[in-house]
């Protein structure tokens, strides 16, 4: 019975110890203002800015994402030889042309340095893609989006800050409608 | 950071395929430690395998009823082999009580139960941190410290790493047989590994880069995990108690 009221009264003054330590360091490490947020640092990843960078179309126009402010965008790096790439395209179109009136765009990077652009702009003209197809000649979007496998897919909010990353496919219709509809109903 | 490693045409995942090794070897440790707590090894396997296949659907089933128009309209990403078609908090949710329909029909008693489960649910938690660590998440905040690893546009925390280190000390201390959860009542060991890995996660939060902030700064996991940590303690006292107390008559004593 003394034994018992001994570990009690231990236990006790241990489990205050450790509640009120803890206690302590909740309170010393309270977030700084601007400690825990990556979204004014442009990233690759979820809670960050995209990163920006201004590329050439098939057809020659020069688009920037920053232009694009205020709009969701989705940021697809494919290629043409990439058969999940190829076969996620169809759905990219069918959902683009559901959602552009209401501002939504889907910027197709063409990761031109590891494929041709004959090969490409065949692939576009064949499946009748009308949303813009970028040229990253130089690899160097690539590079900055980390991309490691195709297709990867970068849903981009319009305050510009990435949303949710997809690597690999092809992505689901129904995931791509809803990512969507989640970025159009986002505030700025 | 190796988000996925490319095998011929394939791209393995890496974060999802050290869960489910992890998940493997896990659950391989948790049959043998079945026998130590008088837990009947088939039913441990069945249960946890009926847990996680429930866990599957219920996450996809959820899914598509938040959903209901999207999926009407294109019922085949239904069945879309796409994770991230997947509610984790309902997925959680349906394989927890697919797991207390087992044990009750089973009538697997629960303590016995989590103790034989803690050195598996020890090395999961290791492998979430090689997880973080493959794929960049859980990461820290920014740091002029000389171990900061360059990670989404700054130098940061090595958290990940702090946090494998934490986990492989803490399966160290709950591993079948050691020092610390031998001899201690039931429940006692997953109880132990309760406090230990919210006491950890309460300590090492304070690092992180992307902490779910409160109103104050004050963060939300560890609010979690401070709750957890007394419970866990009341608990320990609790099963203590249970232990030493003497069976009131001889009825009892038979049972």
């Amino acid at each position: 019975m003394e034994k018992d009221k001994t570990f009690h009264l231990r236990w006790n003054i241990f489990s205050i110890i450790i509640l009120l330590a803890g206690a302590g360091w909740i309170w010393l490490s309270k977030a700084p203002p601007g400690g825990t947020t990556g979204g004014d640092i442009p990233a690759p990843r979820q809670g960050f800015r995209a990163p920006d960078f201004t590329l050439q179309t098939l057809d020659g126009q020069s688009i920037s994402l920053s232009s694009l402010r205020g709009r969701p965008v989705l940021i697809n790096l494919w290629a043409s030889w990439c058969p999940p790439c190829k076969s996620e395209m169809p759905d990219f179109e069918k959902v683009y042309n559901d959602y552009k009136s209401q501002g939504f765009v889907i910027l197709a990077i063409n990761a031109t340095n590891q494929d041709t652009l004959t090969n490409a702009s065949e692939f576009v003209r064949q499946n009748q893609l009308t949303f813009p197809i970028l040229i990253d000649s130089d690899g160097q979007v690539s590079q900055n989006y980390q991309l490691r496998s195709l297709p990867t897919s970068f849903f981009v909010g319009k305050n510009g800050v990435i949303r949710d990353v997809i690597v690999g496919g092809p992505m689901a219709e129904a995931l791509l409608r809803i990512r969507v509809q989640n970025l159009l109903e986002e505030k700025r | 950071m190796l988000p996925t490693l490319t095998v011929g045409p394939f791209a393995i995942p890496v974060a999802p395929m050290a869960i489910l090794i992890s998940l493997w070897v896990g659950l391989t440790l948790a049959e043998r430690n079945a026998l130590r707590y008088g837990v009947n090894a088939n039913h441990l396997y069945n249960l946890v395998f009926i847990a996680l296949v429930a866990g599957v659907v219920g996450a996809r089933l959820v899914y598509v009823v938040r959903y209901p128009g999207i999926f009407a309209s294109s019922p085949i990403g239904a069945f879309s082999t796409n994770p991230d078609l997947l509610d984790p908090w309902g997925g959680i949710a349906v394989g927890l009580i697919a797991a207390l329909i087992y044990g009750q029909r089973k009538k697997i008693a629960l303590w016995p139960l989590l103790d034989a489960l803690t050195p598996g649910l020890a090395l999961l938690w290791v492998a979430f941190g090689f997880s973080h660590l493959a794929s960049g998440n859980a990461f820290g905040m920014p740091t002029n410290l000389p171990w900061g690893i360059e990670l989404w546009g700054a130098v940061r925390q090595p958290t990940q790493v702090y946090e494998i280190f934490a986990a492989l000390v803490i399966l160290g201390a709950v591993w079948p047989g050691s020092r610390i959860t031998t001899g201690q009542p039931s429940g006692g060991a997953f109880l132990i590994f309760s406090a230990c890995t919210a006491g950890a996660r309460l300590f090492l939060e304070a690092f992180r880069g992307d902490s779910i902030i409160l109103a104050g700064g004050f963060r939300s996991a560890q609010i979690i995990a401070w709750l957890i940590i007394a419970i866990s303690l009341w608990g320990l006292a609790k099963m203590h108690d249970r232990s030493r107390k003497p069976l009131k008559n001889t009825d009892e004593q038979i049972q």
